[in-house]
Parts: structure tokens; C-alpha cells; sequence
């Protein structure tokens, strides 16, 4: 649905002195099923996710919840359903998956990627991203150092966007309402963009951006660092 | 009354009528209240952070806790007995209650054995789990609230919609309305809190003074030396601890701790959660009974309504490590929006939503409480705040799980279809490709603005308030392979 963010991702990688591969086997991490209670139906997901990534150095995501999924949930849905020798293998992948920001700042060494955007940014902590991985101020520190853009504090950051996968469906007002303030929030800041490390919180975020007619566009992260002149 | 389920004995106040999302609609949709909500939680948080803050060992402390809590729940039968004993040693009285019902019983004629029509109740869960001011009003007994916020919830026949702050749905100008129609004496008040507090406190002093009989919960229970523990704020739960002749206290079983020195974990954890206070103003401790001193006459109820049933599950367990200290509640984005009310338990919140459907089990997904373990966005703030590290996500995902689990096999939910199919397509690559392919076709659903702003049902859950961008006209797997797949 968003390939820019990986477009991006290649592109900052590969600029940054890296081999890149896609396992074209891959599908998705099956943080979905097991969230809404298909823990059965996501074990084929964890297994197909652990056989295509089992062989690299170092996986990479720009998304803070599929990586928080492969890192807490994969091991758990494989010993659910008694498959320890799965558990295990899922366990290592976990250990060399990162987020995109952690990848640069931890694995790489790198807080400033050379790019240039010359926009007024205000950056979303998603929640996986925050609570889950614990990426702090990474995504800041990485931010800071692109050149042209000025970088406004959200009010009310760590507050959760109404996501929640499954969650913006069944409980729709909710999620709405918890919208509502997080674009609220926005608008104070002046902003033309509102990044953040997850294309499904962006999409959630720039739907209801979208809807009001706000202006202000939802761009990921990786397309910012990615950006040069 | 309290509501009772096929086959299931009362359970109390742990059950609504109405899903959670029905119930947050309405909710939702009362802007006094999410103001109302949203004032008292913001700055509760900001207070929290603080005072946690202040504690360079904070999470050795909360490590420590949820240490305890799991020693309690793995011994949990041996620590009881020991706690009955000595508490029988001390001269005070010790009742099993199997459910909310029981308890009920057996606090009532307690109460009528004394001759007493009229009790004064220190803030209790427990009492409100089990619905026992209703039942004890039903058999001719006045229960009197002396914690001033669920004061202003009985004298506004309400219900409590927050574990430490029962009106927090409320605000002043609510409160002084309320004190002015149902206080006796009480009229030209004003919406300073001062005014209000002085009022309550004329109007519950003749309470105390009067009283022969109290009825208490238990923060603590200390399995060795058979020490009862209460921690308040407001200094009424002192004068019910120790004028009237009577006391009765309905404790939950896992509230048990092994030792007295226990407590120096909990009393830090406990107030900077809570109230983000270092201390509490009072924390009252007793022992059996004293003659000349305090009442003279003790029972501990012993509650457990489903607590055992929770023990079983070695996920769900976890949620009996909580101490009531509601800072879950304070710090959850859903809380905040929808207040307590709509959990439809005394148990509302993050908290609420894993221990109400274990305590009272779950009849299929039409029970109320069965829409409880969804109602949260798993975001992860709750278990940020634990002061006893209960991983609530995980236990929400648990419980989904299993209730998904129990109705497999029957006839399929729209639901179940769409994650299977889901699963099916996901299970490999190549269909994988191909469904993201076909979803380019949504393509043709995008007006001139490229997006989409109306779906069919269930998808206009999303689009009612919502745009979806229009779907990409090549898929990063597709340009992969085009670009690259040729030596790959």
C-alpha cells in the first residue's frame, strides 16, 4: 500500500554504503491476527517471516510495530502452538531486526544521513515504536540533522494516534475521538508535514488529515532521511 | 441488584449491559464528560511522572513488587491459612465467601446480628465488586459512603466510574448540585472545593460519631502476623476503623501478603501510582482485637468471586498482581475518552478490561464483557505505568486469543472469514503479490482527488470519518522485480 517508504529505505541503505536484498518469499509479519486474537492463523506468517530472513545480518523495518511484532510476539505465537524449534529460530531473527531508526543510530553509528528537506516538520512517536522498542529520541536525533528542516515539538506526543489495527474498526468513535485530539495537536504546531516511523499510524493520521482538508500531508520518516537535494 | 448469569453464581458489579462499544458511543459523544476526564487524567499523569521520578530505584521497586505479587499467587492457599490463624489468634473472626453472593450474605448478618440498621463504609473495591450496597439497602440496611468522592456517587445514585477517584465524570458546579438537593442542611453552597468538603464533613461527622458498625476492604493482608492494612487520603476510613464496636472487612483473596516487611515495597509503590503522593496522609493498621481499644468485635471476609478461576490461567493470572492503584486508568488514551462508566464493571480502564471478563468468564461474544480485552489500542501506556509490572498488552492479546479460541469449531463470524483468508493469502508470497496487486483495482474507487472517502460496510467503519489514499499503481514488490528481480 505505501512503497515510497520502502523506496526510501533502499535508497538511504544503499546511499549509506549497504547491500540491500528484498527475499521476495516475504509477506507479512502477522502482527494483525495475533492482535485480534488469530494466534493459529498468524503461526504460518511467523514461520514463512523466520525461513525468509533466518540467512541476513541484520533485518530492517521501517515500521516500529512490525518490528515489535517480530521481536515480542513471533517466539510467543511459535511456543503457543508447541513449536519450541521455531521459537527459537524466531528468537534470533528478533535479535537482528531493527527498526529503521535504530538501525542508523545503533547498528550504523549514524545520526546525521545527509539529507535535505527543507520543510517545518513535527514528528508522531508511535506507540510500538516508543513503548515496545524503546526508540526514544532517534528518530529526533536523525531528524535534527537534516538539513532545512525545522523540526516542531507535538503537544501531547506519546499520546496514541486511534490506530490500533483492528481497533480503529471495532471501536470506531474511539478511535475517532483519540484522532480528533492528535489532530488538534498537529494543527497547533503549524506544520506542513507530520512524519513518523509507521506507515499504518500515517495512514490513519492522513486519513483523518485528509478528511478535514487540514493541508497538512503524512509523510514517513525514511522518505525524510531518504530526501536529498 | 445483582445480576445473575446461567450458571454462574452472582458475580456483582462486574458486568454491564451493553458492549463497550456501544457503551463508548454514547460516552464519547458527552463532551462535558471527556472534558471533565480528560482534565482530572492530565493532571494526575503529570503529577505521576514526577513523583516517580523522584525514585532512582524505581523499577527495582516495581521489579520487587511484581516479585511478591507472584510468590502470593504460587502459594496462595498456604498463605490464607496462616493469615486466618493468626488473625483468629488475635480474636477476630474469619469468613470464606465462594462469590459476590456469599459475602453479601455474610456481611449482612453480621451487620444483623448487632442489632444495626445503619453501616458507615470505608472506599472499598471489593464492597463494590460485590454490589453490597445494594443488597444491604434490599434487606433494610443503610450502607453510608464516608470516602467524599463516593459520597458524591451514592449521594447522586450513581455509579463509580474510576477505581481511586469514584466522580472523576464529575466537576464542581455537578458536585454542589448534587450536596445541595440530597445533603440534609446543606443548601447555599458555592463551587469552591472548600464549601463542598466542609459540607460533607458536617454532614459525615454525625455519621461517625452515631455509627455502631463499619465496613471496610483491605489494601493489605499480612499472612504473618494476621495485620490488616488500609491506606487513604482523607482520614475517614480512620474514624471508621476505630469508633464504631463493629468492624467487617471483605478482602479479596490475592490481596494476602507474606510478611509485614512486604509492605515497605508497596507503601512506595502504592502512593506514587495512586495519588502521586511520597506518602499518604493516612495508612491504618490493625491486628485482631484490643479491649478498650477500637472496636471489639472483628470479622475478615474473605472474598474470592472468581479469583481462583483467573489463578488458573498462567497468562491471565498476572492481573491479580494489581493493587488497585489506577494509574493504568489515568494514563489510558481510551479511559480518557470514554471514562469508566463504559466498561460497565466497578473495574474500568486497562485493569478493568482483563480482570472483569476473568473474574466473572465469558458466555461468547455477545457477553458485554467479552468486548473488553478489544477495547484498548494496545498503544502500551499501562504497562509503562504499572507499579507491579503487569504486562496488560500481552494479557489483552491473551484474552482475545481465547476467546477466539473458545468458538472455534461453531459457525464462522465475518470476522473469523476475513482472518482466515487473510492468513491464507499472507501464507505465501506469490498470492501475497497477486492480492496486492488486485488491491490497485481500488484504484478506480479514488475520485479525482485520489482518495477514497466512502466504503461498504464494515470498511465505512474506517471511511465515516477517515480518507484511505488512493492504492499505489505499482506495489514495491512489483518494482523490486522489475528493477531488480532479474539476478535475484
Amino acid at each position: 500500500m505505501f512503497p515510497a517508504a520502502a523506496i526510501a529505505t533502499v535508497r538511504l541503505l544503499e546511499r549509506l554504503g549497504h547491500r540491500v536484498e528484498f527475499p521476495a518469499g516475504q509477506t507479512c509479519c502477522g502482527q494483525m491476527h495475533v492482535n485480534t486474537g488469530y494466534l493459529r492463523e498468524a503461526l504460518p506468517l511467523v514461520r514463512n517471516h523466520v525461513e525468509n530472513f533466518s540467512d541476513f545480518d541484520a533485518v530492517v523495518a521501517p515500521s516500529g510495530s512490525c518490528v515489535g511484532s517480530v521481536r515480542h510476539q513471533h517466539a510467543m505465537v511459535a511456543r503457543r502452538a508447541g513449536d519450541t524449534t521455531l521459537a527459537a529460530r524466531a528468537e534470533s531473527v528478533a535479535a537482528r531486526t531493527f527498526e529503521l531508526s535504530e538501525f542508523l543510530v545503533d547498528v550504523l553509528g549514524v545520526d546525521d544521513v545527509g539529507a535535505y528537506y527543507p520543510h517545518r516538520v513535527t514528528y508522531h512517536p508511535t506507540c510500538h515504536s516508543l513503548r515496545m522498542l524503546g526508540v526514544g529520541d532517534k528518530p529526533l536525533r536523525l531528524l535534527r540533522n537534516v538539513r532545512g528542516l525545522t523540526l516542531v515539538e507535538l503537544p501531547q506526543a506519546e499520546s496514541c494516534c486511534g490506530f490500533g489495527g483492528t481497533f480503529a474498526l471495532k471501536n470506531a468513535d474511539v478511535s475517532t475521538a483519540m484522532l480528533q485530539d492528535k489532530m488538534t495537536n498537529i494543527a497547533t504546531t503549524g506544520a506542513e508535514v507530520c512524519t513518523a516511523g509507521d506507515a499504518s499510524c500515517l495512514m490513519h493520521i492522513g486519513g483523518g488529515l485528509s478528511r478535514i482538508g487540514s493541508g497538512v500531508r503524512t509523510v514517513h520518516l525514511a522518505e525524510i532521511l531518504a530526501a536529498t537535494p | 441488584m445483582t445480576a445473575v448469569f446461567l450458571g454462574q453464581p452472582g458475580v456483582g458489579n462486574l458486568r454491564g449491559d451493553q458492549s463497550f462499544p456501544a457503551a463508548a458511543r454514547s460516552a464519547v459523544a458527552d463532551a462535558q464528560l471527556r472534558r471533565n476526564i480528560g482534565r482530572a487524567t492530565g493532571t494526575i499523569r503529570t503529577k505521576r511522572l514526577a513523583a516517580v521520578a523522584e525514585c532512582d530505584d524505581w523499577q527495582q521497586l516495581r521489579a520487587a513488587g511484581s516479585a511478591l505479587k507472584q510468590d502470593v499467587l504460587a502459594r496462595l492457599p498456604e498463605l490464607l491459612e496462616q493469615l486466618e490463624a493468626n488473625v483468629q489468634a488475635r480474636g477476630g473472626q474469619v469468613h470464606w465467601a465462594r462469590d459476590g453472593d456469599e459475602a453479601n450474605r455474610i456481611v449482612a448478618e453480621l451487620i444483623r446480628a448487632t442489632g444495626s440498621d445503619e453501616v458507615v463504609k470505608v472506599k472499598s473495591m471489593a464492597t463494590q465488586e460485590i454490589g453490597l450496597n445494594e443488597y444491604l439497602e434490599a434487606e433494610g440496611i443503610s450502607p453510608i459512603e464516608t470516602d467524599l468522592a463516593e459520597l458524591i456517587v451514592q449521594l447522586g445514585h450513581d455509579k463509580p466510574s474510576h477505581i481511586l477517584v469514584p466522580a472523576i465524570h464529575r466537576n464542581r458546579t455537578e458536585i454542589r448540585a448534587i450536596f445541595e438537593r440530597e445533603m440534609p442542611g446543606a443548601d447555599a453552597l458555592t463551587d469552591d472545593p472548600r464549601v463542598l468538603a466542609m459540607a460533607a464533613r458536617a454532614h459525615l461527622r454525625r455519621k461517625f460519631l452515631s455509627a455502631k458498625v463499619a465496613v471496610s476492604g483491605a489494601n493489605f493482608g499480612i499472612a504473618e502476623t494476621g495485620t490488616l492494612a488500609v491506606v487513604e487520603s482523607e482520614g475517614n476510613g480512620r474514624m471508621c476503623l476505630t469508633l464504631p464496636e463493629t468492624l467487617i472487612t471483605v478482602m479479596g483473596i490475592e490481596k494476602v501478603i507474606p510478611r509485614f516487611t512486604d509492605l515497605e515495597v508497596f507503601m512506595q509503590l502504592l502512593p506514587r501510582s495512586s495519588t502521586a503522593e511520597r506518602m499518604n496522609p493516612y495508612t491504618s493498621m490493625w491486628t485482631g482485637v484490643h479491649p478498650g481499644d477500637g472496636p471489639q468485635q472483628f470479622h475478615l471476609v474473605l472474598l474470592d468471586n472468581g479469583r481462583t478461576r483467573v489463578l488458573a490461567d498462567e497468562v491471565g493470572r498476572a492481573a491479580l498482581h494489581c493493587i488497585r492503584c489506577s494509574a493504568c486508568l489515568n494514563v489510558c488514551p481510551v479511559y480518557e475518552r470514554t471514562g469508566g462508566h463504559a466498561y460497565g464493571s466497578v473495574y474500568p480502564g486497562p485493569i478493568g478490561a482483563i480482570l472483569s471478563p476473568q473474574l466473572t468468564g465469558t458466555t461468547g461474544h455477545d457477553d458485554p464483557n467479552a468486548s473488553l480485552p478489544y477495547a484498548s489500542s494496545l498503544c502500551g501506556a499501562c504497562f509503562d505505568a504499572c507499579p507491579v509490572l503487569i504486562d496488560i498488552p500481552s494479557i489483552l492479546v491473551h484474552l482475545r486469543a481465547t476467546q477466539v479460541d473458545s468458538e472455534r469449531g461453531g459457525l464462522p463470524s465475518g470476522q473469523d472469514l476475513a482472518m482466515k483468508a487473510a492468513g491464507w493469502v499472507m501464507g505465501s508470497a506469490s498470492r501475497f503479490g497477486l492480492a496486492e496487486k488486485a488491491l490497485g483495482a481500488g484504484r478506480l474507487l479514488a475520485g479525482g482527488d485520489h482518495r477514497i472517502s466512502r466504503l461498504p460496510w464494515p470498511a465505512s467503519k474506517w471511511t465515516d470519518s477517515r480518507d484511505i489514499p488512493e492504492p499505489p499503481a505499482e506495489t514495491f514488490r512489483q518494482r523490486w522485480a522489475r528493477n531488480r528481480g532479474g539476478d535475484r
